[in-house]
């Protein structure tokens, strides 16, 4: 016995429309993506829906979106990126907001390298500093103004190695290959506590805020589940989470 | 046009390329001839030990050379204590990881040439007076001709064409280790398209026209022999 | 001592080789054996390019190859020339050039076969400007020959030359072959499974089963010896050496002398004094008491009966010997009981066809 297709056509039509309605997917980028995983558990216990993440670097994850990915919520590591979205109209205005601010440190693996005052800077004492490349990482452009500032950039130029992203300056880092560098500080903290090694953590007022923003995106509009995780990311739990892997809010 | 920073990339690449097919043509054709006529037990774990670069993704391959160059590395002190200082961000420390990462695309068309030829002429040589040595330079390199071209044009290609291995030991240092794909990724995350084709397509155009010439060089002697 | 003197031992796999032979200084010695008797390793042991872990080689009083004392002369070494199964030119070079290569690795003092001499000698003179692969197979192997005699070679060793070549390739060389035989002093080692190559070449045989030599000896005594295979079996022959005596225009015959008597044979033009070697099949042979009158038969010879076998029943091998040199005769049983023949006794051989082999 065969059912009527009509019937057919209602279940097929529910199935469909369920995990649409109940599932988000959200672009983040590659800094965030732990932070990001641990509020995407506690918001789909808490809700239900399902959240898919997908992480990359920034750009990348602008390139596909311009290119018709279906992310409905994009985390960037900076601002500009979702302006120039916005621009092009690919995200639903008055969604924007900063999600975390990036703190920058200067690091090293080696414990007691880095004095607590940054003053290695100015001393040139190490052979290799890595910093990320500042065309493509906010954290390497506010690393090189930090160090604009100090007035040191000059000397230290000829010791830059550039990682193409805080992920790779940090394996420098870490490997011993550069004895230093400036990483962003929720790579070098775990659980609230900072890893091995030592650290400066540069002050603010020597490089202008690393504001992370998020937004939804057009293809996000009028779903459920994409306007209930971006309020999610603005709450308490949320929060916290942000604030217990170093970032500012 | 190709802006000042890429055209070093560019003259970059191919010293690199150049250097690295040079060691890898040397280092490759050795050890091509050990791997095809050793009947030892050995021969199993290096051909095994040689193919890795073709198993693991590029970045891990660069990662792993990034901690064992690194100064807390075996190879790193080795080098160290010679006095050589780190290999990373340096451009001996690119040649050193391109020749490990393309040497099975020279390594495999060289041992199969001369696993082709087999020994019998060898042996005829032997039988005509030729030493070892004299055979291996008049007839297994003549007739291992088209093995090693081929070789020689892959190992070319792949270090141009590499850019996971230098990614991570690079430092995307101008001059040293900045070399064109990486500026070419460099220019497409930070979305410069327009010098990303540029470079892209100078880089492509170069290398058909090295592959093509090769290939047709190859094409013209083998016809020759017939 | 001078010619060739040789033991291999090595295992190769599960297969044992054990050879001891010698070879004279002169002439060709083929190691003779069917598919897998070791014959092929044997010669390579000669060349060098097999190394048995325990054995020894001398030629003409010089250590090749002494184990006991670790010894061993690498094949690049070895005033050698080799041929192999299968043409080997080397396919980047032009046939000149593969003729060149070995000569031009022998220092000046040593040449003692010129390049015109090899060239004319295997008529490859055409061919030297062509590239291998443009050669038909006979062309590729006379030009192997060539370039292994070009290296004034103290031993020329050849690995069944002909076994890969057709029919008409395999003609076109043999004659070859002989005029080396004939024409340059240098002693050959010659391997083969093939009772044809052997009968036309061969001047001494060892004779090779499973790893080890079964005999060994002049190629005339080894193929009539009644404990060998080689005087069983339909190709049963012995093989004479003989010298033309004379021409017979009107009957358009030619008589050959050899130890036993005279033969005739149909009109050969070769000159008088000339060297042949002719093959007479035992089954060709009868026996008869007394010369018989009125035969059609013109060639009977005396003999003495030296042996008999029965080969299968009711047919028996007689080894006869005429005057030193050995024939065979397949009778019936029944023919020997009728006339009582037994070993030393005289008899008549009829023969009703012989073959010159050259």
């Amino acid at each position: 016995m065969t059912p009527p297709r009509s019937l057919i056509a209602l279940g097929l039509f529910l199935a469909f429309s369920t995990v649409h309605a109940g599932e988000v997917k959200v672009a983040v980028a590659a800094n965030f993506l732990t932070p990001m995983k641990m509020i995407a558990k506690s918001f789909e216990i808490g809700t239900g829906y399902k959240v898919l993440v997908s992480a990359g670097s920034t750009g990348q994850l602008y390139t596909q979106i311009k290119n018709g990915a279906p992310f409905q919520i994009f985390l960037s590591a900076d601002q500009k990126t979702l302006a120039k979205l916005a621009a092009q109209k690919l995200t639903v205005p008055g969604t924007r907001f900063t999600y975390a601010v990036g703190k920058l440190v200067l690091w090293s693996a080696k414990p007691g390298f880095v004095d607590s005052r940054g003053e290695i800077l100015k001393r040139g004492s190490f052979r290799h500093i890595a910093i990320a490349n500042p065309k493509l990482a906010p954290y390497g452009a506010a690393a090189m103004e930090t160090m604009q500032n100090l007035n040191v950039l000059a000397s230290i130029e000829p010791k830059i190695v550039w990682g193409e992203n805080i992920a790779q300056t940090q394996q420098f880092i870490a490997s011993g290959n550069a004895e230093l560098g400036f990483v962003a500080l929720s790579q070098v903290i775990s659980g609230g506590k900072p890893a091995k090694g030592s650290m400066w953590m540069v002050p603010g007022n020597l490089y202008a805020p690393i504001r992370q923003d998020a937004a939804l995106l057009a293809n996000g509009k009028d779903r459920p589940a994409a306007e209930a995780l971006l309020k999610y990311l603005k709450g308490g739990t949320a929060r916290a989470v942000i604030k217990s892997f170093g970032y500012g809010l | 046009m190709l802006t000042a920073t890429d055209f070093t990339a560019v003259v970059l690449t191919l010293k690199l390329a150049a250097l690295s097919t040079a060691i890898l043509m040397v280092l490759g054709t050795w050890l091509a001839w050990q791997l095809a006529h050793t009947r030892s037990w050995w021969k199993q774990p290096v051909s095994a030990l040689v193919s890795m670069p073709l198993v693991l993704p590029p970045t891990v391959l660069g990662f792993y050379l990034l901690l064992l160059f690194g100064p807390h590395g075996p190879i790193g002190q080795f080098t160290q204590t010679l006095g050589l200082g780190a290999l990373p961000f340096t451009f001996s420390g690119l040649v050193v990881a391109s020749v490990i990462y393309s040497l099975p695309f020279v390594v495999q068309p060289i041992q199969n040439a001369f696993e082709t030829a087999g020994r019998r002429p060898l042996e005829v040589a032997a039988s005509l007076r030729a030493s070892p040595r004299d055979a291996f330079l008049t007839v297994a390199i003549p007739l291992a001709r088209p093995g090693l071209l081929t070789a020689a044009v892959l190992g070319f290609a792949h270090t141009v064409g590499e850019f996971g291995v230098v990614l991570m030991i690079g430092g995307d240092i101008a001059g040293e280790t900045k070399v064109a794909s990486v500026a070419i990724y460099d220019h497409v995350e930070s979305l410069h398209y327009a010098n990303a084709n540029v470079l892209a397509a100078s880089m492509a155009t170069f290398a058909f026209i090295v592959v093509l010439t090769v290939g047709l060089l190859n094409h013209r002697l083998a016809g020759r022999d017939l | 001592m001078i010619g060739t003197d040789a033991r291999f031992t090595m295992s190769l796999g599960a297969f044992q080789l054990d050879a001891a032979f010698c070879a004279p200084p002169r002439g060709v010695t083929v190691l003779f054996g069917p598919s897998g008797c070791g014959k092929t390793s044997v010669l390579r042991c000669l060349a060098g390019l097999e190394r048995a872990p325990k054995g020894w080689l001398r030629v003409n009083g010089a250590w090749w190859q002494n184990e006991e004392q670790d010894h061993f002369l690498p094949t690049y070494r070895r005033p050698i020339g080799y041929v192999f199964q299968e043409p080997s030119l080397f396919p980047h070079l032009s046939v000149r050039a593969n003729l060149e290569y070995g000569q031009r690795r022998v220092p000046e003092s040593n040449r003692r076969v010129a390049f015109d001499r090899a060239v004319t000698l295997l008529g490859v003179a055409p061919l030297l400007d062509r590239r291998p692969v443009r050669l038909s197979g006979g062309e590729r192997q006379r030009v192997a020959i060539a370039r292994a005699l070009l290296t004034s070679p103290k031993l020329l060793l050849m690995d069944e030359p002909l076994s890969a070549l057709d029919t008409r390739s395999k003609d076109d060389i043999l004659p070859y072959l002989e005029r080396l035989h004939t024409d340059l002093s240098i002693p050959v080692i010659y391997v083969s499974h093939a009772l044809e190559e052997v009968a036309r070449l061969a001047d001494h045989l060892v004779l090779m089963e499973n790893g080890q030599v079964r005999a060994q000896g002049p190629l005339s005594e080894l193929m009539t010896r009644l404990d060998l295979p080689l005087a069983y079996g339909d190709a049963a022959a012995a093989v004479i050496e003989a010298t033309v005596a004379a021409h017979d225009e009107k009957f358009h015959l030619t008589y050959l002398n050899f130890p036993g008597g005279r033969i005739t044979v149909p009109r050969e033009d070769l000159p008088v004094n000339a060297h042949v070697r002719l093959r007479v099949y035992a089954r060709d042979v009868s026996l008869v008491l007394a010369p018989q009158e009125g035969s059609s038969i013109l060639n009977v010879f005396a003999v003495y009966i030296s042996g008999c076998t029965e080969e299968r029943p009711g047919q028996v091998i007689v080894q006869l010997d005429a005057e030193g040199t050995p024939l065979l005769a397949r009778v019936t049983a029944k023919s020997i009981a009728q006339l009582g023949l037994a070993p030393g006794a005289l008899v008549f051989a009829q023969v009703k066809g012989m073959a010159l082999l050259n």
